[in-house]
């Protein structure tokens, strides 16, 4: 007979599809709101710098620069259409406004103010934008799938997707000192650290190869970076030697670097990227081999072209194929 | 007509000059918002040969007063000021709207000295105005902020969270104009979305509020020196009500459209017709 009785699992894994969830593993090395401690260190020696937010000071890591620099943070209310115009106010008078919401409201309900006020007019208005691609588990109000396509459109936007805290913290001012807008996908809260092992440096623009190897090469972004560093650890064992390209600058894009490594002869070429796989960094690459005749074996990885589920971040993760654990499966399937 | 006029000109003569230069950049084009531009012609004569502190040979002198236009369709208004003011030569007006020109049809901030902003996606101008203040009152400067924007704008929701921030944030350097022709580009105003009663709508929202005749120029300028003057740590706000076509006659009577149409023949017309109000 078998025992059809309930048992209690040994070890329940939280399962929820809270707004907030931590995109750091178990046990994994993280740094506290790097994006507001780096903020608040800048703003030191940048007199001209200011915070802005609509009503997500605390969810964007901004509480920290606020907290260090109450009479130099503007809390607008939860009006993002009048953050950014506002933010281009003070530009337009000689300031730095460093302005943060969530990725979901900078791209999809103030693109036009971002797009007429700040962009048109080249002005230094630093865009810190949380919950980027598919890094909270609330459903396709908080899931911002398609911001990389957006800000990639806009010209004079420079479309930075830093990978953890180490990098997170040396873009901002590297943002600061770019003339121009430019807008950032923020990791925000205990974010992990992951760059630190590989003696990395953010250089703006610049796309850097971490990891190199023979047999694959991953040209990824921001969270996809991280998880394609655990997919080339776990394929050591496969005998498959994975190398990995991260590309923060989204925009303007990095070809030379992008043009030379997957134009290395027998590599199979994977762009991953946590975003739709319309108009991000995959077809940015995709475009840029195909202009030049480079023509390596071509595989990609993102978001589906859905509204995207919730649930819980790793079970979102694993069905949408940017766990690491799916990742590694895609790549092996395609060799 | 010369650019170089002393500072004893009054304000109707200036605001005549306005609305002769407008005419002029609209019979180049055969078109352009020009019954937009008559009906603002008074307000912005005050403004900037009343009201704002400015330099003409630097338009970006850090003193001045900031004027931003929000609908950018009245463009050919402002460069008609801009050009009475000295800032931009007379003789520029006859490239208006053409190509390479320094005064495309809408404005924007890349093209034309004064211009301060690129409007034309309207219901931005407030947000920048409120940005503008809060950056003016951190430097410490004595500046103010002109926004102009029309009653079509008080449609768009982010006008609203420009009041409602202003009014917040104290920003008593902020004046807000707004131009009450009651027409936007599918009919009258009011039909559209209604916004009235404006006054005590915008006094509830925190403002200073004032209404009165855009067209009749001392009210202007009465209104416009209330504003600055006012004691309280509020924003103000003055509502005009104008007539679109105003100082040309046969174009003040024709029906109401968004973009009256003009007919060739008619430019010259028009200019006629003002010259002989101006005398009359």
């Amino acid at each position: 007979m078998t025992d059809t009785t309930a048992r209690a699992p040994e070890k329940v894994r939280l399962k929820t599809s809270a707004m907030i969830a931590s995109i750091a593993a178990e046990g994994q090395a993280t740094k506290p709101a790097p994006f507001g401690h780096a903020l608040v260190e800048l703003a030191k020696s940048r007199p001209e710098i200011v915070g802005m937010t609509a009503d997500l000071g605390k969810y964007t890591d901004l509480h920290v620069f606020k907290e260090a620099f109450p009479d130099r943070c503007y809390q607008m209310g939860m009006a993002e259409q009048l953050l950014f115009g506002a933010a281009a106010g003070l530009a337009h008078e000689g300031f730095m406004p460093f302005a943060t919401t969530y990725a979901v409201f900078a791209s999809r309900r103030a693109y036009d103010f971002i797009h007429q006020t700040i962009a048109e007019e080249n002005l230094d208005v630093k865009i810190a934008a949380a919950l980027p691609g598919l890094t909270s588990g609330y459903g396709p109000s908080h899931q911002a799938a398609e911001d990389l396509a957006l800000f990639r459109a806009m010209p004079n936007m420079t479309v930075v997707d830093p990978c953890d805290a180490l990098e997170t913290e040396q873009v901002v001012p590297a943002m600061a000192e770019h003339r121009g807008p430019v807008y950032m996908r923020l990791l925000r809260g205990k974010v992990p650290l992951v760059l630190d092992e590989y003696g990395y440096r953010f250089e703006l623009g610049k796309a850097k190869m971490i990891r190199d190897g023979a047999d694959v090469l991953v040209i990824s972004s921001g969270l996809l970076t991280m998880r394609a560093l655990e997919v080339a650890k776990a394929l050591e064992a496969d005998k498959v030697a994975v190398g990995v390209l991260h590309v923060p600058t989204i925009k303007p894009l990095d070809t030379a670097t992008i043009l030379k490594e997957a134009g290395r002869t027998g590599r199979m070429v994977v762009v991953a990227e946590n975003h739709t796989v319309i108009g991000g960094l995959g077809e940015a690459v995709a475009g840029v081999l195909l202009r030049e005749g480079v023509a390596p074996k071509f595989r990609h990885i993102g978001l589906p072209d859905e509204f995207l589920a919730a649930g819980a971040l790793p079970t979102l993760h694993d069905r949408y194929g940017i766990s690491a654990e799916a990742m590694s499966g895609s790549i092996k399937g395609w060799l | 007509m010369t650019t170089t006029i002393g500072h004893n000109v009054d304000l109707p003569e200036r605001a005549y000059r306005i609305r002769r230069h407008a005419l002029r950049m609209g019979e180049v084009q055969g078109q352009g918002y020009i019954a937009q531009a008559l009906d603002i012609a008074d307000v912005l004569a005050t403004a900037y040969f009343h009201a704002m502190e400015y330099r003409p040979e630097d338009p970006h002198w850090e003193g001045r007063d900031r004027f931003l236009l929000s609908n950018g369709h009245y463009a050919i208004a402002l460069y008609a000021a801009l050009i009475e003011a000295g800032i931009i030569p007379e003789d520029e007006l006859e490239t208006y709207g053409g190509d390479g020109s320094r005064l495309p049809m809408s404005g924007m901030a890349a093209y034309t000295p004064g211009m301060e902003m690129s409007g034309g996606s309207l219901g931005l101008g407030l947000s920048i105005g409120v940005g503008m203040a809060l950056g003016l009152k951190r430097k410490g400067s004595k500046n103010r902020v002109y926004t102009l924007f029309s009653d079509g704008e008080l449609d768009e929701g982010s006008v609203w969270e420009a009041i409602m921030s202003a009014a917040h944030h104290k920003l008593d350097n902020l004046i807000g104009i707004i131009d009450v022709n009651n027409q936007q580009a599918d009919g009258p105003s009011t039909e559209m979305l209604g916004f009235e009663p404006l006054v005590p709508k915008l006094e509830a929202f925190g403002w200073f509020t004032q209404r009165i005749d855009g067209n009749d120029i001392e009210a202007v300028r009465a209104a416009f020196d209330a504003a600055k003057q006012h004691p309280d740590p509020q924003p103000r706000m003055i509502v005009c009500d104008t007539r679109m076509g105003c100082g040309v006659p046969f174009l003040e009577a024709r029906e109401k459209s968004h973009f009256i149409r003009v007919e060739e023949h008619e430019w010259q017309l028009a200019l006629d017709a003002l010259d002989a109000g101006r005398t009359a």
